[in-house]
């Protein structure tokens, strides 16, 4: 196997794909956003329960590639506790990351995604649930589709 | 005669290492590889004749013209059509079903009209359809397809419920881009003619891989892309029955397509120029034509016998894969097969597959619906032609097996 995919494929994301954290629908939710990639096919729903400006709890629900999946769970386990510009702070790293490859050392768990930015067409894939849980902190009940974003 | 091995140099782009390995190519179903022939002969249009058609008296534009009009003739041979102005060319299999969608939906249908349709189509087979029931006010129904990996093909036996005189337009695919499944579409336009309803084939999976006879076969309507058959991007047909062509109100209109215009209006020209408004795609039209030359030289029927082979191959080695859920037809079969993990994603395997060299499409092959029905949201689709071999079968195998390896342990 390449350098590459290994790099790609990190035990994290393995580990994260086959246990997804925070699966399924939050019964407190208030909040709720849709995102998908048409191309493909990947879904994936974010379900915020915000109190005042800080992310209490959250979950995702979708389907997708492991890549999209993974990254959906970690991202939850992330934005628990995060206010609205800690978690688009948060967001802005982990966009450098899979856009870059440079994932600095204190980023430990999102920097696994580092990989992805040796193959373009899944940066999509890494981003799908971030998107979501963006637009469901800023209540806009569109559903994103990665497509038309800049990634 | 040349062997299936003597046709692989014929195509120039396989002769290449992808991500240090040799380029399988597996997605001919998206669009095929190209003959050597018919890149030159876009190179010598463009070298030596090109000019615009119809319009010109200067050797060139006659040139074009001739070229242009000699590959409408080609493409009518290809497919028996009694008459070549019955060959519209389009941009592809899309454009030519939204043209029969537009001009002819628009002006037959109308509200309590039924558009009959199968679960089985592509999207390009399904939303122009959407679309025109839509505005027309017509209801859209489907043909089911049975069985939980669809297996079974199209339930036929609800045709005789289905197909009432209140059905004006049956369209259906002629070989599924999902499942393989090759669909009786004589019968299916002979069923329809009983009830006075006109056939629409989207012929996009079948042309190129088979022998087909438009009188033959009985529909009214036929739509097909040249790049999937050796020809190139852009450039497709709109086969239209001659009666029912001179019948339609134009698509779109311009240049070319006019016998007089006033300040005031318009009149059209007979088909196909009614439906060729502007320049058209000269030098795919003849590629296109060209690739009708390279195929019949391998003999259609040898190219159904030797993709379909494949296919089935294919079928029965994937079919050993453990948990794997394979689609379609267990016996006869078009030349693609698709599969399904349960728990490796098909754009997943499609990286593992490329990092092997192997070009495979995972996805939902523009088939949301029927996806949808079968409790999937994608697949992984390997599709064959003339230069594929059983060795490449190999190869996706032992791929899959690897990626099988890495995501279960």
């Amino acid at each position: 196997m390449s350098a590459d995919l290994t790099e790609l494929y990190q035990q994290v994301i393995l580990d994260h794909n086959r246990r997804p954290r925070n699966r399924g629908r939050l019964p407190t939710a208030n909040r709720v956003a849709h995102g998908d990639n048409p191309s493909c096919g990947d879904q994936c729903s974010v379900y915020l329960q915000l109190e005042g400006d800080r992310i209490k709890d959250l979950s995702f629900d979708g389907s997708g590639c492991a890549i999209s999946q993974a990254s959906a769970s970690l991202m939850t386990t992330q934005l628990k506790g995060k206010t609205a510009a800690e978690a688009q702070a948060l967001y802005d790293q982990f966009h450098q990351i899979v856009t870059t490859g440079n994932a600095p050392d204190e980023m430990s768990d999102i920097g696994a995604f580092a990989g992805v930015h040796t193959f373009p067409a899944r940066i999509k894939c890494a981003t799908l649930g971030w998107h979501a849980a963006l637009n469901a902190l800023k209540s806009d009940p569109t559903t994103v589709t990665t497509e038309s974003h800049n990634d | 005669m040349p062997t299936w091995k003597d046709v692989r140099a014929d195509f120039p782009i396989l002769h290449q290492q992808v991500n240090g390995k040799p380029l399988v190519y597996l997605d001919n179903g998206a669009t095929s590889q190209k003959p050597r022939a018919v890149i030159d002969a876009l190179v010598k249009y463009y070298e030596r004749d090109n000019s615009n058609v119809h319009r010109g008296l200067h050797a060139l534009s006659m040139r074009a013209t001739d070229a242009y009009e000699g590959a409408r003739a080609r493409i009518a041979k290809f497919i028996n059509a009694a008459d070549s102005a019955e060959i519209i060319f389009t941009r592809g299999t899309t454009e030519s079903i939204n043209i029969v969608a537009r001009s002819w939906a628009q002006a037959h249908l109308k509200p309590g009209d039924v558009v009959l349709t199968t679960e089985m189509e592509h999207h390009s087979n399904l939303v122009p359809w959407q679309q025109a029931a839509k505005a027309s006010g017509a209801a859209l129904k489907y043909v089911p397809v049975l069985g939980t990996n669809a297996e079974g093909g199209l339930d036929l036996a609800s045709l005789d419920t289905l197909l009432t005189p209140q059905v004006k337009l049956f369209a259906f695919t002629h070989i599924s881009n999902t499942l393989g499944t090759i669909n009786p579409v004589a019968e299916l336009c002979r069923r329809a003619r009983a009830v006075g309803a006109v056939t629409v084939i989207d012929a996009a999976q079948s042309i190129g891989h088979a022998p087909l006879d438009v009188q033959e076969l009985g529909c009214d309507f036929l739509a097909f892309s040249g790049h999937k058959m050796c020809g190139p991007t852009g450039i497709g047909v709109l086969y239209g029955r001659r009666a029912l062509l001179d019948k339609l109100a134009p698509d779109e209109t311009g240049g070319g397509m006019v016998v007089n215009v006033t300040y005031q209006g318009a009149t059209w020209k007979p088909a196909p120029e009614r439906f060729e408004a502007g320049t058209p795609h000269i030098a795919g039209a003849i590629g296109l034509g060209v690739a009708c030359d390279y195929l019949d030289g391998l003999d259609r029927a040898k190219i159904r016998e030797h993709d379909d082979g494949l296919a089935r191959i294919a079928y029965e080695k994937l079919s050993a894969l453990p948990d794997i859920r394979v689609l379609g037809p267990k016996g006869e079969r078009g030349g693609l097969v698709s599969f399904a993990f349960p728990d490796v994603h098909a754009h997943d395997v499609v990286t593992f597959a490329d990092e092997d060299g192997l070009a495979v499409r995972g996805g939902h092959h523009c088939n949301q619906p029927l996806m949808r029905k079968l409790g999937l949201t994608s697949t992984t689709r390997a599709s064959f032609y003339v230069y594929n071999t059983a060795e490449e079968i190999d190869v996706l195998v032992a791929s899959m097996r690897r990626t099988l390896k890495f995501f279960r342990g």
